[in-house]
């Protein structure tokens, strides 16, 4: 199930805004480290400029966040412009929660965020999605690995 | 080794600068191992020694953390660099890990001065990562004056970080196993400092009362009087009181002439484990191909022991 050669990859799991919903965050960190992945979870209630500065002191290939309050369109934005000028660009920026199919649209095309999943979505998805990018970068051979067999639901992702 | 491998001298440089990113950057490349990481640490080497390396330790849900964001407070005031390697487990069984010790350090965000990473043990026993010491030393470089190493929740074995810290802080608290606990080797021996947190529990007199009495029991280990300090780190009491006895502590060794045994004992260490992980290395290189896992295989059928097969593989 688990892939050794996401061992040294490093993921930034972050629940940003001001609700207490975390159960979807951790469903997703519990299930990353279960893959393979060295999973950095921060916790509730972290603000645009707390996250990326951990994401600079941890050095992560990739930034999760968990959105259910509604405030997507002003935390990811942020988020990104915080990456841009502390020169990120090469980290993968994806998110999960209640986020409509034209937010979604929007964070994609305009703000560079790279994956957009919702309630239900399977993890292997998330998964799958997180290798690809980081192939594209070339964080991980190029070649083709089976995808884990991993069905677990990611309720509130 | 080539030291002079472009990414590395530009990563130095930078750190070096003051440039954030660059000592994220560097850390990962010591952390991982391999030729950029090894020429890292050739260049910085030469700057370190100055940081004061205090290591925590205690069991899971002791407070460790909490404690090291109260202390990364205390220290901040008094004008001090902080940098925190803190330590959570790799699953044996996914090679993943969940690092969740910033949750209870957010509160230093914005602030130059202080830089937290979390490290996974990626294989290693005995409460701290292999890398460990390496990425101290990157730390320690870059210019930090105290740098704290927060151990896996420790249990009665894991006393690497007495190696690896000039001051070890040992966290107790209340309502954990009767006395006798504290008696078994381990913790008790590598202990500088004892904090006893969640002071405000009803038990706590107790377990301070029992720590001393233990600690008298037995022979000093030298002219150090360990104290035993009672905090509540959620609420910074006794903090000070603790960051008091580290600078004490610090000033002990240097008096004392401990620091030099300290890290004439921590250079030792670090030399041998890398010594063996080199002559394995080139031993496994020389031998011809298919030696090891065949050897590996007859030991594995009883066809011979691995003592026998250890001398046979050198001397062959």
């Amino acid at each position: 199930m688990s892939d050794n050669s996401l061992n040294n990859i490093r993921i930034l799991i972050a629940k940003p805004g001001l609700d207490g919903h975390d159960r979807g965050a951790k469903v997703v960190a519990r299930a990353l480290r279960d893959a393979g992945f060295e999973v950095i979870y921060t916790g509730l209630r972290q603000t645009p400029e707390m996250i990326v500065e951990s994401a600079i002191q941890e050095d992560v290939d990739a930034i999760g966040l968990s959105l259910l309050s509604g405030a997507h369109m002003t935390i990811f934005p942020r988020v990104r412009k915080l990456m841009d000028e502390n020169g990120l660009e090469d980290v993968i920026l994806f998110g999960g929660g209640i986020i409509s199919e034209s937010d979604a649209k929007i964070l994609k095309e305009q703000y560079g965020v790279a994956g957009v999943f919702g309630p239900g979505t399977l993890m292997s998805t998330i998964i799958d999605f997180l290798k690809d990018e980081l192939r594209k970068r070339g964080k991980l051979p190029p070649e083709e690995t089976p995808a884990p067999e991993n069905n677990d639901q990611a309720q509130e992702a | 080794m080539n030291t002079t491998l472009p990414e590395a001298t530009e990563l130095v440089e930078r750190l070096l600068a003051g440039d954030r990113r660059a000592l994220a950057r560097a850390i990962t490349r010591v952390e991982n191992g391999g030729p950029v990481g090894e020429a890292i640490l050739a260049q910085l080497y030469p700057r370190t020694g100055h940081a004061h390396i205090v290591g925590i330790t205690g069991p899971p849900g002791a407070g460790k953390s909490t404690l090291v964001n109260a202390l990364t407070k205390v220290f901040r005031e008094r004008d001090k660099r902080v940098a925190i390697v803190a330590i959570d487990p790799t699953s044996p069984f996914s090679g993943g890990a969940l690092l969740g010790d910033r949750i209870r350090m957010r509160d230093h965000t914005g602030d130059a001065g202080v830089f937290i990473r979390s490290m996974a043990t990626r294989g290693s026993l005995g409460g701290l990562a292999r890398a460990t010491g390496d990425v101290v030393s990157v730390l320690d470089a870059a210019g930090f004056d105290l740098i704290f190493i927060e151990t896996v929740g420790a249990g009665q074995v894991e006393v690497d970080i007495a190696r690896e810290a000039h001051t070890t802080i040992v966290i107790e608290v209340p309502g954990l196993g009767d006395d006798v606990q504290s008696i078994k080797a381990g913790l008790l021996e590598i202990a500088d400092i004892f904090v006893v947190n969640k002071a405000d529990h009803p038990d706590a007199t107790r377990v301070i009362r029992t720590l001393r009495m233990m600690l008298d029991l037995g022979h000093p280990r030298s002219a150090w009087n360990i104290p035993i300090l009672p905090t509540v780190a959620t609420r910074g009491e006794g903090v000070p009181e603790v960051a008091d006895a580290i600078e004490a502590h610090r000033r002990y060794l240097e008096e004392s002439g401990e620091w030099q045994t300290r890290v004439r004992l921590r250079a030792e260490n670090e030399f041998e484990r890398i010594l063996r992980r080199e002559l394995v290395a080139r031993l496994r290189r020389r031998l011809p191909p298919g030696e090891y896992e065949r050897t590996l295989d007859e030991i594995t059928r009883r066809g011979i022991d691995p003592y026998t097969a250890a001398h046979r593989l050198l001397e062959g």
